[in-house]
């Protein structure tokens, strides 16, 4: 029986494999790889990401497709399974031959799948805001680094809000570690005492925060005013924002700014007690431009009238549009031509302006923070001219040293001390 | 069990147990034909990410094995052998981090206008290793990192370790059926949520990435390093179906099975039941450790997400759906179940249109996984493997239900219709 | 297209009204003067303007000051004139204007910026309006002038406070600014005196404010002496590499104070080498051979030697610096006389809080357990009485928390609706329990643990199908509004109304259970069949039957757990996985079979995680972590269980 099976699968695997060898200049259909969990914890958000994917695929072949092909989106599923990333970007890229890859949510299964990309030399464009401290070759950062979001929205506590004392929740896992060390540190720069600085982890779906709740508004005993810096991740914060509006914790008493929330995870929730918390993003579905508006009555009429638009999904479409650019420019779908028509590549935001990508594989973002109002959307109440994205985060004494440039240094990891490019590689 | 015939003692093992002999030929077999169809050793017809697949696959099988041994054999449902699976895979990858990063930093200091002093190097691979998850020091744990030999101990010993405490505890409280099961879940819960943590000191959700670079080997092609691991995972599941056999022969096969069928009755006799189902216990956490020190450089990363208790309800799942109480049901089942879980996850499946709703596999798969695996367990409690005595069992005699004694606890039935 | 048109031609219609408005008021005026400030709408630069009005003495000030904060004032983009407006629609506003409130017009929102202040800014105007409005005539307004100052208080609210506090009619909002005035009087009193008694009128008050206000005033600053000064504001006396005051501290502290010499970092230390390479070698050191610290050291010291660098401490200076010095803490929040006082009432204060918080504490473990107890409750009956593992126990769950968003689709009054979707959850749960006892457990009765595997694969089956049909997102399920909000007992000590709900719907399935098993002929029966299957068959209980009811309702209570744990935390496919092990957990630790040993183990479970994660409170994960493992301990000693069954009925 298994033999059986086993021989099937082989036979399959040789169909797959004598299919064109690998993909130089343009073999049409050109093929754009979605990597984006559709079971498994993860699917709440990636879903989302791999049907605007689709769609964008889509909307590109209503435009007469790319150098005369058309695109061809490859959906895989690695169903939240961190080392399937591995499996199935290499099987995306040797058995499939895609040409790019969309994908990857959180920073492990992009740092599983990087080796991968590595080694074969592919091309994934990463969506979500991360950590940062990593810039490898073949990852176009899309989303936000720390200082496109949690450092401006750091300072946004301190300047505008005058928050004193600083409560750092966050979720178990290694983007809310590294965003709050380095907050620690920025915090720390900026004369904030470390016992005003109050750190939490709770697990994933973590839904008993009474006892978080009441440390929180205990912060406030000595006279200084209290804010709240979130990266809670995913459903946990459900329970969270429950608890806070049970408390009856105002945003004028005790702000909370999330950089896990957006408009996506306040429509699983009741926003009426929350209004006013805030969030910080680089895109949020109100903002008030006509391409915005174009893209949100796109999604709404494929997808349905109660689905919402999110950072994330801004960050694919940039990051899709200047691949598809860069993809013109080059005149090939060949990585390293492509990779180098990426840098200066500019792409108009969906909030005004207009993102560049940068050598160091990120890209300039305006930073906006929202207010949460009564219908689950955010009311921008600040919004910057575009922020550079940083790899290295100035702020950790091990990282600052450090600089990435792809297109003069030829090196993600660049010790300006030392000036030595630490390794070519990126570290996972 | 019909390959354990009483009475033929005397002859020589390999006769005695036609299966071993038939499941090493296939397996060799397999092996040469993988090898053949490779990219790195044959005419490149499988691709290197079906060859990791096939590798991880026999791992798998391996681990399987142990749990068989511990379930079918001994009926210890254990939901938490996976916890020493991972714990293979993390000793393993302790020691490729570690190493692949000393050669990074050794490499980028080496340019650097003063020689590196020792601290500088561990605080160099420290920072490389750690920077991701925000710390730069080496926690106690790392401390035998850099050799290899004491890390492979460690691939034995500390699974080893873990279930000899755990067993010691459970057995000698005589904690036993369902409670062991639950148990052994909540004791793979602990574990992966301690290392959910980043304090656990093994980099916490991230894991260890990056497995599949072998240190000082960075040139060797990922098609030839994957046949590597093929071999070794062919050659130790090669083994362990050996070891497992020969354990479930002899004497000591004897009691275990007794003890599956009435642990109370064993225990009259004298038998020192406990300390059987220690040994046991620990044997097949020690497998399932080799196999995990095996599957995850293949698999290039581990994260405390793979010893979540759901992964140890598969191990059962596979080894159910393989038919327990024979090794190669074990084998069957995993290699079956988790090549069509690739298949199907994969989206190589084609959608089924029903014209009103079109199922796609994608979504459905998991129902149908979940769904068969009721079916098994009502219609067809000996699984996949049962298949196999439609055939051998022909021969056996037909008692038209005549009763075999006079208590109905001996299941002397029920052995006879195996 | 169309919308540009529509928006043109009501531009067109309406463009005229826009402009008649008085730009020469003084109101507007000094608006314009502020405008850049004002504009700009950042908390750091805002506050000449706020002043400025403030302080204009123009009656319209106070208007401006409510609309700017209420974010109705809107800025004409073409004129730079500020109006204040209504929104009609999505893009029209009726507008009018700040010098006599008249309406100027209703206009497109394009021509116009709404200005948007922060919630920083808006604090600010709050504090600046609270001298407007602490007599104000409306009761709400008053209210908010006390909750500005609450946020943010001057030193200027306190005389504003007393002037207003003889006209006060209204009993709370008197006691509320008697109270307040007290407190600004401990920051802002003029006299020693006045603040000593206004401290002590506040001893045992538990609120944070108070603590607070105190709080500041026993604030205090490390400094370092050869010998320690002879004052009355020096509070503690610290030991270098003490807990309070860490070695490293206490030497920074030193060099800052220019009483030591600085000490030099590994990092420095190197720079500082790499600097002074000379023809392959430091200081006639080698190069090569500085591969050790000690090499380095040396090669360091040799370089000061030279003078080239400057010397640095070694660690016997640091010792002798640091054995040479005390270091001791000054009070610099307030006069000593004050401190004194502060800190007897913080002391008190302090006792009580302790007292408060293991309360809440104990309050959150209640409130745990309740939750463990109501996740568990349905398997003490499928899994306790009929000793079935029913894997699914979590999905059963998920399929009432579903059940209670589904109907909320349809009910959109959420007390109906939940009134509607219990009784619905049972009755959804209890067929879906029905259903797989008749059609899956029943065939395996004797096989426990195949029963685990075959609830297994029903669990994920069901997980799958529950994603298939809702989606990954999470659902909302809303509590009606009078479960909003928290019981507040004092500002430690308060509970949400929706765990108290809990806490009462777990008494009330105890209850039911209790009822059942011990007052009804179905609980009669079902107690027969489980203890004798076939003893109970003979006396004419049909078991098949009985099981089948059995499991049926502990899963229909597991369906109104679900609506339950819906509205208190989130309603996702995967619910049900969070609470599945921790209540067999539950149920085993308690001792299987028995009501009591599930409450009692459920209890245990709760308030050991709360105790937990009390002494550790940055790391909840850690809690969890080593709940299990004390669980895991706790069954190897009583592997029974808190309350074992005796006899006949352990073995059944």
């Amino acid at each position: 029986m298994s033999i059986k099976f086993l021989s099937t699968t082989a036979a399959a695997a040789l169909i797959a494999s004598t299919l064109p060898a690998l993909a130089q200049d343009v073999s049409c259909p050109i093929k754009v790889g979605v990597l984006h969990s559709l079971s498994g914890t993860m699917a709440i958000s990636e879903t989302t990401l791999k049907d605007t994917m689709e769609m964008l695929v889509d909307i590109q072949n209503d435009k007469g497709g790319l150098l005369g092909c058309e695109l061809e989106a490859v959906v895989v599923d690695p169903a939240s399974d961190w080392p399937l990333f591995a499996e199935k970007a290499r099987e995306l890229l040797t058995v499939q031959n895609v040409d790019v890859i969309f994908g990857s949510w959180t920073s492990v299964s992009r740092k599983s799948a990087l080796p991968v990309l590595e080694e074969l030399n592919g091309l994934m464009f990463y969506p979500v805001q991360y950590e940062g401290e990593e810039s490898s070759k073949n990852v176009f950062y899309t989303g936000a680094a720390p200082n496109q979001q949690a450092i401006p929205a750091t300072d946004y506590f301190l300047e505008e809000l005058g928050v004193e004392k600083f409560a750092l929740l966050g979720t178990d896992y290694v983007y809310p570690r590294t965003t709050n060390n380095i907050l620690e540190a920025y915090l720390k720069d900026k004369g904030i005492a470390e016992e005003d600085i109050f750190v939490n982890y709770t697990p994933f779906g973590h839904s008993d925060w009474s006892k978080i709740v009441a440390d929180v508004v205990a912060l406030g005993a000595d006279g200084k005013k209290v804010g709240v810096i979130s990266t809670i991740n995913g459903d946990a914060n459900i329970g969270f924002y429950k608890e806070l509006a049970a408390a009856g914790i105002s945003a004028d008493d005790i702000p909370v700014v999330a950089f896990s929330v957006g408009e996506e995870e306040l429509s699983g929730l009741d926003t009426t007690n929350l209004v006013g918390h805030l969030a910080a993003w680089n895109y949020f579905q109100s903002a008030d431009t006509p391409a915005n508006e174009e893209w949100v009555a796109a999604w709404k009429e494929r997808m349905g009238d109660d689905r919402v638009t999110n950072d994330p999904m801004e960050a694919h479409y940039i990051g899709f549009n200047m691949w598809v650019n860069a993809v013109t420019d080059a005149g090939t779908t060949d990585v390293d031509a492509v990779r180098t028509a990426m840098y200066g590549q500019e792409f108009p935001n969906l909030t005004g302006g207009t993102a560049v990508m940068l050598p160091n594989h990120h890209l300039a973002k305006p930073v906006l923070i929202g207010e949460i109002t009564e219908d689950g959307q955010f009311d921008i109440i600040s919004q910057t001219e575009e922020v550079p994205g940083d790899a290295w985060t100035d702020f950790l004494p091990e990282s600052a040293v450090l600089t990435s440039d792809w297109a003069e240094l030829g090196c993600g990891m660049y010790n300006t001390q030392t000036e030595t490019c630490v390794q070519i590689k990126s570290n996972y | 069990m019909s390959d354990v015939a009483l009475g033929s003692r005397r002859q020589p093992f390999a006769l005695r147990f036609p299966s071993v002999m038939v499941f090493l030929a296939i397996l060799a077999l397999f092996t040469l034909g993988v090898t053949i169809l490779s990219e790195g050793f044959g005419i490149g017809v499988i691709s290197t990410s079906f060859v990791k697949t096939l590798g991880k696959t026999l791992c798998l099988c391996l681990v399987a094995l142990a749990m068989d041994l511990v379930w079918g054999y001994c009926g210890i449902l254990s939901l938490g052998h996976m916890a020493f699976f991972g714990l293979g895979g993390y000793a393993i990858g302790m020691w490729l981090m570690y190493a692949r990063t000393e050669i990074i930093v050794l490499e980028s200091l080496a340019a650097a206008p003063l020689p590196p002093t020792p601290q500088e190097v561990s605080d160099g691979i420290a920072s490389q290793i750690f920077g991701v998850v925000g710390a730069s020091e080496f926690p106690p744990i790392w401390v035998f990192a850099h050799s290899l030999p004491l890390q492979l101990a460690a691939v034995v010993i500390v699974p080893g370790l873990l279930a000899l405490v755990f067993g010691w505890l459970a057995f000698r409280s005589r904690v036993t059926g369902v409670y062991l099961s639950i148990l052994t879940q909540a004791m793979t819960l602990a574990l992966s949520l301690h290392l959910f943590q980043n304090d656990s000191g093994l980099r916490g959700n991230n894991g260890l990435s990056g497995l599949q670079n072998l240190p000082g080997l960075s040139d060797v092609p990922q098609s030839i390093v994957s046949m590597w691991f093929f071999w070794a995972s062919a050659l130790a599941l090669g083994l362990g179906y050996l070891l497992c056999a020969w354990v479930v022969s002899g004497k000591f096969g004897s009691v275990i099975r007794a003890i599956r069928d009435d642990e109370a009755r064993v225990r009259f006799l004298g038998y020192p039941v406990e300390a059987f189902k220690l040994v046991i216990f620990t044997l097949t956490a020690v497998i399932a450790g080799i196999a995990g020190a095996l599957y995850y450089p293949q698999a290039g990363i581990i994260n405390p997400a793979e010893i979540a208790p759901i992964a140890s309800i598969y191990l059962a799942v596979w080894v159910a759906i393989g038919g327990r109480g024979r090794l190669y049901g074990a084998v069957i089942g995993a290699a079956f179940v988790s090549l069509v879980s690739t298949w199907f996850t994969g989206g190589q499946a084609p959608d089924i249109n029903l014209g009103f709703y079109t199922i796609s596999w994608v979504d459905w798969w998991t129902v149908l996984l979940g769904l068969s695996f009721v079916c098994v367990t009502l219609y067809a409690p000996k699984g996949i493997g049962g298949l196999v005595d439609l055939i051998v069992d022909r021969r056996s005699p037909n008692r038209h239900g005549a009763d075999l004694g006079p208590d109905q606890g001996a299941l002397r039935e029920q052995e006879a219709e195996k | 297209m169309l919308r540009f048109v529509a928006s043109l031609f009501v531009c067109l219609t309406l463009a005229l009204p826009a402009f008649a408005q008085q730009a020469d008021a003084p109101i507007q005026q000094l608006l314009q003067s502020q405008s850049d400030l004002i504009l700009e709408s950042s908390r750091r630069t805002i506050a000449p303007a706020i002043d400025a009005l403030a302080n204009s003495g123009l009656p319209e000030a106070q208007v401006v000051m409510d609309k700017w904060q209420a974010r109705e004032m809107w800025v004409n983009e073409e004129t730079g004139l500020f109006v204040y407006a209504e929104e009609v629609d999505r893009d029209t506003l009726r507008i009018f204007d700040f010098a006599d409130g008249s309406e100027i017009g209703t206009v497109p929102d394009d021509g116009f910026d709404q200005l948007k202040p922060n919630s920083g800014i808006r604090g600010m105007i709050g504090t600046a309006l609270v001298q407007f409005q602490l007599s104000d005539p409306n009761r709400a307004t008053r209210q908010r002038a006390l909750d500005a100052i609450e946020r943010g208080a001057e030193e200027s609210h306190l005389a504003a406070l007393r002037a207003s506090i003889p006209t006060e009619e209204d009993a709370t909002i008197l006691a509320r600014k008697q109270r307040l005035e007290r407190l600004l009087t401990i920051a802002y009193g003029e006299t020693d005196a006045e603040r000593i008694a206004a401290i002590e009128s506040f001893a045992g008050d538990l609120s944070v404010d108070v603590r607070a206000a105190l709080n500041p005033l026993v604030a205090t600053r490390v400094e370092a002496a050869e010998t320690l000064p002879d004052a009355d504001d020096i509070g503690r006396v610290l030991k270098p590499g003490s807990e309070a005051l860490t070695r490293d501290d206490a030497y920074a502290l030193l060099v800052r104070a220019d009483l030591a010499k600085p000490r030099i970092s590994r990092e420095d230390q190197r720079n500082a080498l790499i600097a002074n390479i000379d023809n392959g070698s430091v200081a006639g050191i080698q190069v090569a051979t500085l591969d050790s610290q000690a090499a380095r050291d040396m090669a360091y010291a040799a370089l000061a030697d030279q003078g080239t660098v400057s010397a640095v401490a070694t660690e016997a200076e640091v010792d002798d610096r640091l054995a040479n010095h005390v270091f001791y803490e000054r009070y610099i929040g307030a006069p000593p006389e004050v401190v004194a006082a502060a800190q007897l009432a913080l002391r008190a204060i302090e006792n009580k809080v302790a007292l408060n918080q293991a309360f809440d504490l104990g309050l959150d473990a209640l409130s745990l357990a309740s939750i463990y107890f109501l996740a568990a409750i349905g398997l003490a009956i499928t899994f306790g009485v009929m000793g079935v593992i029913n894997m699914a126990h979590g999905e059963f769950i998920m399929m009432g928390a579903y059940t209670g968003y589904v109907v909320q689709l349809f009910i959109p009054d959420y007390t109906l609706s939940i009134l509607v979707a219990i009784p619905l959850a049972f009755a959804v749960t209890f067929g879906a329990g029905v259903a797989m006892e008749r059609l899956v457990i029943r065939w395996l009765y004797h096989r426990p643990l195949e029963t685990l595997l075959a609830t297994f694969g029903i669990s994920i089956a069901l997980q799958q199908i529950a994603k298939n049909i809702f989606g990954t997102q999470a659902r909302p399920l809303t509590a009606p509004g009078w479960l909003d909000g928290s019981l507040v007992i004092n500002d430690i000590v308060s509970i949400s109304f929706i765990r108290i709900a809990i806490f009462v719907l777990a008494l009330l399935f105890l209850a039911l259970f209790l009822f059942v098993m011990n007052r009804t002929r179905l609980g009669l029966e079902v107690r027969a069949v489980t203890q004798n299957p076939r003893m109970a068959a003979s006396m004419g209980i049909n078991p098949d039957k009985i099981n089948m009811l059995t499991f049926g309702f502990g899963s229909g209570i597991a369906g109104i757990a679900g609506v339950a744990i819906g509205l208190y935390a989130k309603v996702t496919s995967e619910m049900g996985s969070d609470y599945i092990v921790q209540s067999f957990m539950t149920v085993v630790v308690g001792g299987v079979g028995n009501i009591w040993g599930t409450l009692l183990g459920a209890t245990m479970v709760g308030s050991l995680q709360k105790g937990i994660e009390f002494l550790n409170p940055s790391n909840t994960l850690a809690a969890q972590t080593y709940m299990i493992l004390f669980i895991i301990l706790f069954i190897q000693f009583r592997p029974k269980g808190i309350i074992a069954l005796k006899g006949r009925a352990a073995e059944a």
